[in-house]
């Protein structure tokens, strides 16, 4: 049997449901027997009569009626149809549902579902990855799975956990990751970032999508240069791993960050500057970051790949760090 | 429960807290004025009326209560913590239910039905239309939400979406709008070009109330009826209650915008004149009460300010300071 990674999204919602009865499900088009925009969470309207609600097209009251609900006892999963209109719920996310523990001590248990990342033919605003946008307010968690095995128990995991919690899905690994099982051959707690392949000559940080571009650059720089760069998933950009990271770039004394958001300000950014920070000593060679382009995200496939970061580039960097 | 506790009861309750509202706002725009409060000051004369009614026929432990900026009133008859919790919030008082970390009409017990309201205009409708469809799904049936809003926060988006959801969703909601004619600065005419409040209310489905929000027994017999109608399970309700802001949008604000005719429109329509009014009319009320009720409440206030402003601030070196309740290991 091989299941995918949205395989491993509807499963871990399949079974929240029907092992926790304050959990159900809000968002656009979800329901009945259509399913969602990706089809996440077809059949469980039918199974679970009641409990998966389809919302009005107002992402803004999705997120309020979910911070109420949870407030009120329940745990509520809300998806966002696209992450780009996220945005329109980042003031509920990050002004009242992220403020709302340290103003009250009353955390928030909600968890926002929010299909991201670029496709082919995606364009401008059915592709962009915003979790640095979320990550930088106080009081959110921000998961970033890359695997079937990371998108079934993080996803659960998200909802023991009482705080709100962005679930970062990647549209492009929903039916293009595929593993044996939903079982997580090496499972993590929320908070660990995973080697995803060891090495010794650099470090490539990733997340989501870009870990298996970056894995796939990694095999290419071992075939073809005898280079073997040392891959980290990071799983989750906030919580974000920095122990994990030190130790690696302290064994390989380069870091290259890889992330599919755009450059100003992202996650990238952020681990470049606490490695500069707090591991500059351990530094053979300058910090590199390699990002989507300064540019909104192009339709045309063609223009679309040479936006993000792809193997063949994130190879090429690395070459070039380990030049340095 | 109006069916229960006869409306004199629950007319007199409401005046109580009015009279609580009106004293707490006159000692805290002096307190103001003396530099005595870190931040801005927002009072609710000329809303008292409405306020009070806001919260009149809501049972604490069983429903919602959602105040706006100037539902003083309504907190002190939502419950008889509020005046305490109101000076602890102005003085972030340690001790307050939101401790220091946010202050001012932003306070809430959010475990209690009353959320702590955050400043975005609008934002906390559909935040009370998510703790009545917990209310539902957890099968807890008779519960009505109550939020109040103003009329500039009728052109907010997010008001829009969460009334849209609200009548949708058939939710027990009543949604107040205050119409004090102006949104800070802003009147009417520049924020809306409906003839009327109500005619958005019955845009989104939702059945429509309006009365002169100074007239103090038309108003509570308009929130009679409409918690009742969400009660019985009508779905949501609008109410639009007219009345002035008798003072700045802040107390750093002298209002100078609204005009002097307009001002003058209303010297004679205070809404605590004319709640003592129709109380002694109507014989609830005897004027020794009144005034002794007054008395109390400004005791009351004086007591609760002085509490506060000797209670412990909170000290940045021990103080939470946790975003999040759950933490990763090690971290
Ligand atoms: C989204 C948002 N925009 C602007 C403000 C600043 N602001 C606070 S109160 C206010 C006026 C509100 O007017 P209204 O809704 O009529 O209530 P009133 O103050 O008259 O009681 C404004 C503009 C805010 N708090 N939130
Ligand atoms: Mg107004």
């Amino acid at each position: 049997m091989s299941v995918t990674y949205i395989d491993a999204i509807h499963r871990a919602m399949e079974d929240l449901l029907a092992e926790d009865e304050l959990v159900f499900l809000y968002g656009e088009d979800i329901a009945g027997s259509f399913g969602g925009a990706f089809k996440a969470t077809k059949g469980l309207a039918e199974k679970y009569p009641g409990r998966v609600m389809n919302a009005p097209i107002s992402e803004d009251a999705i997120l309020g009626v979910g911070i109420g609900a949870a407030l009120g006892g329940m745990h509520p999963i809300l998806e966002m149809q696209f992450a780009d209109f996220g945005t329109l719920a980042l003031n509920q996310m990050g002004n009242n549902a992220g403020a709302h523990y340290f103003r009250t001590g009353v955390p928030v248990n909600l968890t926002l579902r929010m299909p991201c990342g670029g496709t082919p033919g995606g364009g401008p605003f059915h592709s962009q990855s915003v979790e640095a946008l979320f990550a930088h307010y106080p009081g959110l968690h921000v998961l970033t799975p890359a695997t079937v095995g990371d998108a079934y128990d993080m996803l659960k995991q998200a909802v023991q956990i009482p705080d709100p919690v962005v679930f970062m899905e990647h549209k492009y690994l929903y039916r293009r990751v595929k593993a044996e099982s939903f079982t997580n051959p090496d499972p993590l707690p929320v908070g660990r970032a995973r080697i995803a392949r060891e090495g010794e000559h650099a470090t490539i940080i990733a997340f989501s999508a870009m870990v298996p571009e970056a894995l796939e650059a990694a095999q290419l720089l071992a075939e073809q240069s005898g280079y073997e760069p040392e891959v980290v998933d990071l799983r989750s950009v906030k919580p974000l791993d920095t122990d994990t990271i030190l130790a690696s770039v302290a064994r390989t004394g380069r870091l290259l960050v890889v992330s599919e958001d755009f450059p100003w300000g992202g996650v990238a950014a952020e681990v470049v500057a606490r490695v500069a920070a707090e591991g500059l000593h351990l530094l053979d060679a300058p910090p590199l970051r390699l990002t989507s382009k300064e540019s909104p995200i192009p339709y045309h496939p063609e223009l679309w790949k040479a936006h993000r970061p792809s193997a063949a580039t994130i190879a090429q960097a690395t070459r070039y760090l380990i030049s340095l | 429960m109006s069916g229960v506790i006869g409306l004199d009861q629950v007319a007199l309750r409401a005046y109580r807290g009015m009279c609580l509202a009106r004293a707490f706002d006159t000692k805290l725009s002096s307190l103001y004025k003396a530099g005595k409060v870190f931040g801005g000051v927002f009072l609710g004369r000329g809303h008292e009326a409405v306020a009070a009614a806001s919260a009149a026929f809501l049972e604490r432990g069983r429903d919602v209560y959602n105040p706006f900026i100037r539902e003083m009133a309504g907190r002190c008859v939502w419950g008889d913590d509020a005046l305490l919790e109101a000076c602890r919030s102005y003085f972030g008082s340690a001790l307050g239910c939101m401790g220091g970390k946010d202050g001012n009409v932003h306070w809430g017990q959010p475990t209690q039905g009353n959320p702590a309201p955050v400043s975005h205009l609008g934002a906390m409708l559909s935040v009370v239309a998510g703790m009545m469809l917990a209310k539902r799904l957890r099968g807890e049936a008779g519960g009505v939400g109550v939020a109040c809003i103003g009329d500039g926060t009728t052109s907010v988006g997010a008001t829009h979406e969460a009334c849209n959801l609200i009548a949708v969703e058939k939710l027990p909601v009543v949604v107040v709008v205050t119409n004090n004619r102006y949104a800070y600065s802003t009147p009417n005419c520049e924020e809306f070009a409906c003839a009327d409040l109500t005619d958005r209310g019955k845009g989104y489905g939702m059945c429509t109330y309006s009365c002169d929000g100074t007239d103090f027994l038309q108003t509570l017999s308009t929130m009679r009826q409409a918690v009742e109608s969400a009660r019985n399970g009508e779905g949501a309700q609008w109410v639009v209650a007219t009345t002035l802001r008798m003072c700045g949008h802040g107390e750093h604000d002298d209002a100078a915008y609204i005009p002097a005719e307009l001002k003058e429109a209303y010297a004679q329509r205070d809404p605590l004149d004319v709640a003592r009014r129709q109380l002694l009319e109507k014989g609830w009320l005897s004027e020794q009460e009144a005034d002794e009720m007054d008395a109390v409440a400004r005791d009351a206030v004086q007591r609760a300010l002085a509490q506060a402003q000797r209670e412990d601030p909170p000290a940045p070196r021990t103080v939470d300071w946790r975003a999040t309740s759950w933490n990763p290991q090690g971290a």
